[in-house]
């Protein structure tokens, strides 16, 4: 037989008892031919380009999970930032293209939709600053529909009036979805660095650079990860480590290039990328934080935690580049904290603090992910932490995120409850130091030098 | 169109589980290209590598076949497409 009977088993076992699946398969949409000065013209003909475009995604998605034995857990839409559509409409309050944008997702089966986004990292147009303003309506009158907004650049600097904007905009979001644990925000990411491919929520958007229509797979499959480290003798060094993981990038990215191939080729578009991210969920087993903890780190968050991070950052990479060549999005490990049983754990038991999380960011993919923090935080903090992690992400080149929940009426001790893959997040104590002054002074911080890298 | 797929079943031994999926694969016109079998402390396993002829049979239609002798059986029974063991095993 061509195949050996054990690597049949292993992949069923992958699958079975691994949670091995494929997080998502992203249709990426060009809405530019939408724009439309009148906003309800400009609404209905997003809502007929992404019906007409996506009509097949749902039922393909699944016939392939089906034909390959490999569960597609999530399929997306990701479109052309709305602000480029704001832009050319003159309405003040442009939330009709996200209500749009929900009932095409509805229409169409798709578990979210991203590209209600807008790009600032240098400054913001007129578009762009209606864009923003409507986030916390838009985000509160659908489900489906994600948010995102870029304010850095390791080009452009970090554009700290837009921090604070969304800083101020987060709290706005959370108070206006206060009655659903704060949803809102759950559902909107300020970045440095966006991707143009990105196929996970909620930074998902379809850049200019892309075309038309096309096919970006996210991979998934920490629970594998975690059983192969597991396997390995306690003694086995930390090279063998490595190398035991490349070996199963490899795999799990393989599976994604098939799907996203075969996703292409029967939807009749052109393939985009795989993501190599590897991206927890909330079920037992399925976790970032688990794999660390399977290195030999006592509990996430412990010291250790970030090398460990790196090094199954970079060898996830360097597995899943032998797998496709078609690398792309984020690619790296995920660390959001509502999404990951571990780290729930870990953030409650105090070994999982804000200031560890942002240490980590620095060596894996994103940034500050599903967290919540007390309602009464300040904006002038929040917009510290954001810039912060902005620093990180534009002095080393790399993209990082900040996707906070500020939870209306709660402190440290409660905690917020989304369910599904969204999961729930124990608040987290925020350091109380920020100030009041960094955040008002606005401005850009300087794009960093690209020569002298100590 | 004839799709090489791999047929894995598992489950507790017992008479007749290789002429219930032969008699479903001979039905739906899919051939046996190779087959490998075990028994170990009572547990069947069987892994076989055939070819679907989807002009006769949907894939999707044998699926449904296999499933429901899975269930008369009391077997785990998985058919899938074989590029997907190639596509993850082999550079």
């Amino acid at each position: 037989m061509r195949i050996d009977p054990e690597e049949i088993v292993e992949t069923l076992l992958m699958v079975q008892q691994q949670r091995f699946d494929i997080r998502t398969v992203t249709l990426g949409l060009s809405l530019r031919g939408c724009a439309h000065e009148d906003i309800d013209v400009a609404a209905a003909r997003v809502y007929e380009r992404v019906t007409q475009a996506a009509r097949n995604l749902v039922p393909v998605a699944e016939a392939i999970a089906a034909e390959y034995g490999i569960p597609i857990v999530n399929k997306r839409i990701s479109v052309t930032p709305i602000a480029e559509l704001a832009a050319v409409c003159n309405a003040e309050d442009v939330s009709p293209f996200a209500i749009a944008l929900d009932r095409a997702a509805h229409e169409v089966g798709v578990d979210f939709i991203g590209g209600f986004s807008a790009l600032v990292q240098k400054g913001m147009g007129d578009g762009d600053r209606r864009l923003i303003a409507s986030i916390p309506a838009a985000l509160a009158a659908t489900e489906r529909v994600c948010a995102s907004v870029n304010v850095a650049t390791t080009r452009a600097g970090i554009n700290m009036d837009a921090v604070l904007l969304m800083a101020q905009t987060m709290k706005a979001t959370a108070e206006a979805t206060k009655d659903r644990d704060c949803i809102g925000c759950a559902k909107l990411v300020i970045f440095a660095n966006m991707v143009e491919d990105n196929p996970f929520m909620a930074g998902a958007v379809h850049g200019t650079g892309e075309p038309d229509e096309v096919i970006n797979v996210g991979i998934s499959g920490p629970g594998v990860v975690r059983a192969v480290v597991d396997a390995l003798p306690k003694d086995a060094d930390l090279t063998a480590v490595a190398e035991a993981i490349k070996g199963t990038a490899f795999k799990i990215t393989r599976a994604g290039e098939l799907v996203a191939r075969e996703a292409a080729k029967r939807l009749g578009v052109t393939m985009g990328i795989v993501d190599l991210s590897l991206a927890p969920t909330p079920a037992e087993g399925d976790s970032v934080a688990a794999i660390i903890e399977a290195m030999g780190v006592g509990q996430c968050g412990g010291p250790g935690t970030t090398a460990a991070l790196a090094l199954l950052n970079d060898a996830v990479k360097k597995g899943g580049a032998m797998g496709t060549s078609s690398t792309g999005g984020l690619s790296g490990a995920f660390i959001p904290v509502s999404e990951d049983a571990n780290m729930i754990a870990a953030a409650r038991s105090g070994a999982l603090t804000i200031e560890k999380l942002e240490a980590m960011t620095a060596v894996c993919s994103v940034g500050l992910d599903m967290i919540a923090i007390p309602g009464d935080t300040t904006a002038e903090t929040i917009a510290g932490i954001i810039a912060d992690e902005c620093a990180i992400g534009v002095v080393n080149s790399k993209t990082t995120a900040v996707r906070l929940i500020p939870a209306c009426g709660k402190g440290v001790g409660d905690h917020v409850s989304f369910g599904g893959l969204l999961g729930e997040a124990p608040v987290m104590p925020v350091n109380q130091f920020a100030g009041t002054v960094f955040a008002h002074r606005g401005g850009r911080l300087p794009a960093p030098l690209q020569s002298l890298k100590n | 169109m004839r799709t090489p797929a791999i047929l894995s079943v598992l489950g507790e031994d017992r008479v007749g589980i290789v002429a219930s999926v032969s008699r479903v694969l001979a039905e739906s016109q899919a051939n046996i290209e190779d087959i490998r079998q075990s028994i170990i402390g009572g547990i069947f396993s069987m892994t076989m590598l055939v070819t679907v002829d989807e002009e006769t049979t949907p894939f999707d239609q044998m699926q449904k076949s296999l499933a429901q002798i899975s269930e008369e059986l009391g077997l785990q029974i998985t058919l899938q497409r074989e590029d997907v063991f190639r596509y993850m095993h082999r550079i």
